[in-house]
Parts: C-alpha cells; structure tokens; sequence
C-alpha cells in the first residue's frame, strides 16, 4: 500500500450486553461511543471524523457532540461498521480528516427507540417477489441456501448443528457470553424447529448492545496509550439483497471478492493468519466463510470444525467470543466480529489466542448481500 | 401490504412489473429475454442486467422447474397455516425466483432436491394471482 497505515486507537463495546431495555437505540450508539473515547484517552472535541449505521451520522454527531470534517453514514446492514473502517481508512489518507469514530448501537431486542426490521423491504424487489412466499425474515430467506450446500458437499444436519457445539465451547470462556453452557449435537437437533434444517440453537441470538472504533493514521497511533492494532488490508462487495437471485448456493461471491482483495492488499497468506471472526447469523455461515476466504477448499469446513481446528487449540481459532449463535446478536454484528479481533490482537480477549498477531474479520450485510473484510495486525507490514 | 396477520403479504405490482402480474393472471409465467445477448433473466426490469441493453422482450417461460433449494418455516407467517416450504426454485429458461411448493406434503422426504416442478397459478384477489409450483405430473 502506497499510502500510510491506519491504526484502532480506540476501541470498546457497550457498557452493559444482551437485555438492555433501559437505553434507546441512540443511545446505545454513545454509550459504546464514550467508553471508545476513554479507551483512547479522548473526548469527543477530539473527533473529527464519524461514521455509524442505524442511526444517522448526523444525529449521532450532534448528540456526542462531535464537528466532523468527514461523514460516513453507509448503511448495507450487518457489515456496514466493516465498510466504515474501510472508507475513513481512506478518508485519513487524504487528509480529510484525522481521528475517526464508527459506532454501532442496537436495541435488537427490546426494540426502545430502534427503527426496526419492516423497513428493510421498502422499495425492494424482494417486497414483490420473495414475501409473499414466506421469505420476510432472515430465519427463512439467509437459511434457504443451506440444503443445496449439504448436498452438493455430501453434508448432514449435524454438519451443521456441530457449528453451534464448537462456538458454545469458545462461548463458555467468555463472561459476557449470553449463553455458556455447553451443547451436544443431540442438544441442537433436539432443540424447538424454527426453519428446517434449522433449529433454534442453530440460529444466532437477538440481543441489545454496541460497540465503537477510533481510527487514526499510524504515525499519531503510537501516542495512544493503547497499543495500536493496525489494519492490513480491507475489502468489500455485494451480490444482492434478494436470497433467491443469489448465484451459487454452495458460494457466496461477495465474500470471495471481498476476502480476495482484503488478502491482496495486506499481502498475506490464509497461513499467515492466527485468529478469525465469521459472521454467524445461522449455523451455515461460517462454513462458506471459511471456504469463500480460503481457509479450507469448497465443501471443506465442515470437516476442518469437526477436526477442531477451529476451537481452543486447534490452528485456526474461529470466532472466539461464541459468535451471534452464543456471544450477541443485536441485529447487525459486524461490529462485534471487529471488536473480538481487536481485542485478540491487543492480547486482552476473554478466551485469548496465545500470540495471536494477525486476525481476519468477515462481516456481512443482509442475506449473502454484502460482505466486508478486514485484517487486523499488531505490527506495520 | 396487508395488515391482517391471517392474510399473505401480497406483492404491489411497479410499472417495471406490470407484465409479470398481468401475465400469472392469465395463466402465464413470463420471463424477460435480452434482444441482443439472448439471455433470460428475473426478477423484471426493462433492461439487460448481463449486456446493459434496453432491447429486452416478454415472454411466456414453459413453468417446467427444477427445486434448487428451501427451508420448511415453521414460525408463524402471514396466510400460512402450519410448516410451509419457502422454496427457490430453477426455471428451465435458467433464472430463479422464490415461490412455494404446493399438492405436495411439506416435509423434507417429499421435497427432494432437484425434483421436477410445474406452475400453477393461484388466484389472491383481483389484482394478484401468485406463480406456485407442484410436482411436475
């Protein structure tokens, strides 16, 4: 990369995680936006640059009292905070401005002052051609794919419920986990049906929480008392927001394209990576994200779960905080999946990868819609 | 859409979808069809998304189908009663579209994956019949 590096100097989560009924969907934004702040020894007069989805950037500003130079207000869904960093990667750059703050803050489950769902549809074809059939939330459209994929890959239903069992182990480590307790495969496929193939245990939580980032060039980073994590390599893509209309059942481009300029520009390898973090709305999404980022070859991943190469001690740790199936899942987790990897590669993470000093994040938006990819590192290529 | 939760989410027809709506309500499927590359494509619109060109015709599909992949829902939803498959299902002009699949059992040994499929077409009000999919006899 030509131009200079970008670092987290500031990064944090809601002060309270997973029934929040007290604090509206804003505030939720600032609450992880102040506690992102004092990681990085900041107040908001320090700001210059903000970025947010869900709640718009202006109002977010406003309210935490920031004058930005720069604004983002991207809003693709669950990867949008991935596409921020991204984007204010750039915007610091340029010289547009220099210290960034990207939140996310969602009232996914209590739903006080949250915009909610319905509006997803409005102005989309999916409104006209997948609704009136039964595709009008993600437990029925994200999961539609999943079928196709077993048997293309000669899979089973317990390929899939065994996704949930690995992530409860990395879950039970992690004190702000929802769910903790360990499950057996029998547990999974036993529990209440949502959508066949997929039982509830297989379908990712909806809790309330947020999580904020503060970016700022690499030069300026090492002033922060936190140590900074750099961004290697970023990537993004859409396929589309209509499951139906989607390619490759057992493949989801937007990851692959993604993923594939992500590694590029961080010049690395899949075995250079010591830490990984999928978004797991539903049991399958890990599989495909393994395999469209190239850690294992199509039809691969089941196997390399099952061989635990992805839980505690195994060669490539995947998400670690128990994921959407057990950590949280207020609606759009990316910003999670970042806060996880920021956390492994300051060494400060609940269930922490010795040594770990390169993690991928994969975030999505919608159903297989959009992706992000970001690399984080603890030091400058 | 409809506010009862007993009644279906029906589509609201767009001026790039008229055709498509007017079409199930005489018992046709139509699909598009690029005028300069040839290829056929869905969801509607007036123009090629493969070549970019506006030279785009209607047409009537055959409804012969092939079942590419689907969930059996068992929450409750709007004008189903009981588990229903949402379905995605292969047209024989190649594109794909969401539907259900009725006179059928919904249950995983019934719907086998690739199995043939035909249209059917059922009647909502007078403005919206839906393009369903059964068993091809």
């Amino acid at each position: 990369m030509k131009h200079q590096h970008v670092a987290v100097v500031g990064a944090a989560e809601t002060t309270e995680m997973g029934v929040i009924p007290n604090l509206t969907e804003l505030q939720l934004h600032a609450d992880a936006a102040l506690n992102a702040l004092a990681d990085a020894g900041l107040t908001a007069a320090d700001i210059d640059g903000i970025a947010c989805a869900g709640v718009a950037p202006d109002v977010l500003a406003s309210y935490l009292g920031v004058t930005p130079t720069w604004i983002d207000g991207t809003h693709i869904g669950g990867s949008s905070f991935i596409l921020h960093v991204r984007h204010a990667m750039v915007a610091i750059q340029a010289g547009h401005c220099k210290t960034v703050i990207i939140t996310h803050g969602e009232s996914g489950r209590s739903a006080v002052g949250a915009a909610g769902f319905p509006e997803f549809f409005a102005g989309r074809l999916g409104g006209e051609f997948e609704v009136p059939y039964g595709g009008n939330i993600p437990p029925t459209m994200f999961t539609i794919p999943a079928l196709r994929y077993l048997k293309e890959f000669d899979l089973t239903i317990e390929d899939l419920a065994q996704v949930a069992v690995a992530q409860r182990k990395w879950a039970a480590l992690n004190p702000r986990a929802t769910f903790k307790d360990p499950i057996t495969i029998d547990d999974v496929l036993n529990s209440k049906m949502i959508a066949y193939p997929f039982t509830l245990l297989m379908c990712c939580l909806r809790t309330d929480g947020g999580g904020a980032l503060i970016l700022t060039s690499a030069d300026r980073a090492k002033d922060f008392s936190q140590p900074p994590v750099y961004i290697l390599g970023t990537g993004e893509s859409c396929e589309g927001p209509m499951i139906s209309q989607m390619e490759d059942y057992t493949t989801s481009r937007a990851f692959r394209v993604a993923g594939e300029i992500a590694f590029a520009e961080a010049g690395i390898e899949r075995d250079d990576v010591d830490h990984v973090m999928i978004y797991d709305a539903f049991a399958h999404v890990p599989l495909y994200g393994l395999e469209d980022l190239g850690f294992c070859k199509p039809g691969e991943a089941a196997g390399f779960i099952r061989d635990g190469h992805t839980s505690l001690g195994g060669k490539l740790p995947t998400n670690t905080n128990g994921g959407g199936l057990s950590y949280m899942h207020s609606g759009m987790y990316g910003m999670y999946a970042m806060q996880e990897s920021v956390r492994q590669i300051r060494g400060l993470a609940p269930a922490q990868v010795p040594g770990a000093k390169i993690s991928v994040a994969l975030g999505i938006g919608g159903m297989f819609s959009v992706s992000g990819t970001i690399i984080f590192g603890n030091e400058l290529p | 859409m409809s506010k009862n939760f007993s009644e279906r989410l029906l589509p609201r027809p767009s001026p790039e979808s008229q055709h498509f709506w007017d079409g199930t309500k005489e018992g046709e499927l139509r699909l598009q069809r690029c005028g300069d590359c040839g290829k056929s494509y869905f969801p509607p619109r007036p123009f090629c998304p493969f070549c970019s060109s506006r030279n785009v015709l209607v047409y009537p599909a055959s409804g012969q189908a092939t079942l590419y992949s689907y969930v059996i829902n068992h929450l409750p939803t709007p004008g189903f009663d009981g588990p229903h498959a949402v379905a995605v299902v292969t047209l024989e002009e190649g594109p794909r579209m969401m539907t259900n699949i009725v006179d059928c059992e919904q249950t995983p040994d019934t719907l086998v994956l690739d199995m043939p499929l035909e249209v059917t077409f059922e009647r909502q009000n007078d403005d919206i019949t839906l393009p369903l999919f059964k068993p091809a006899s």
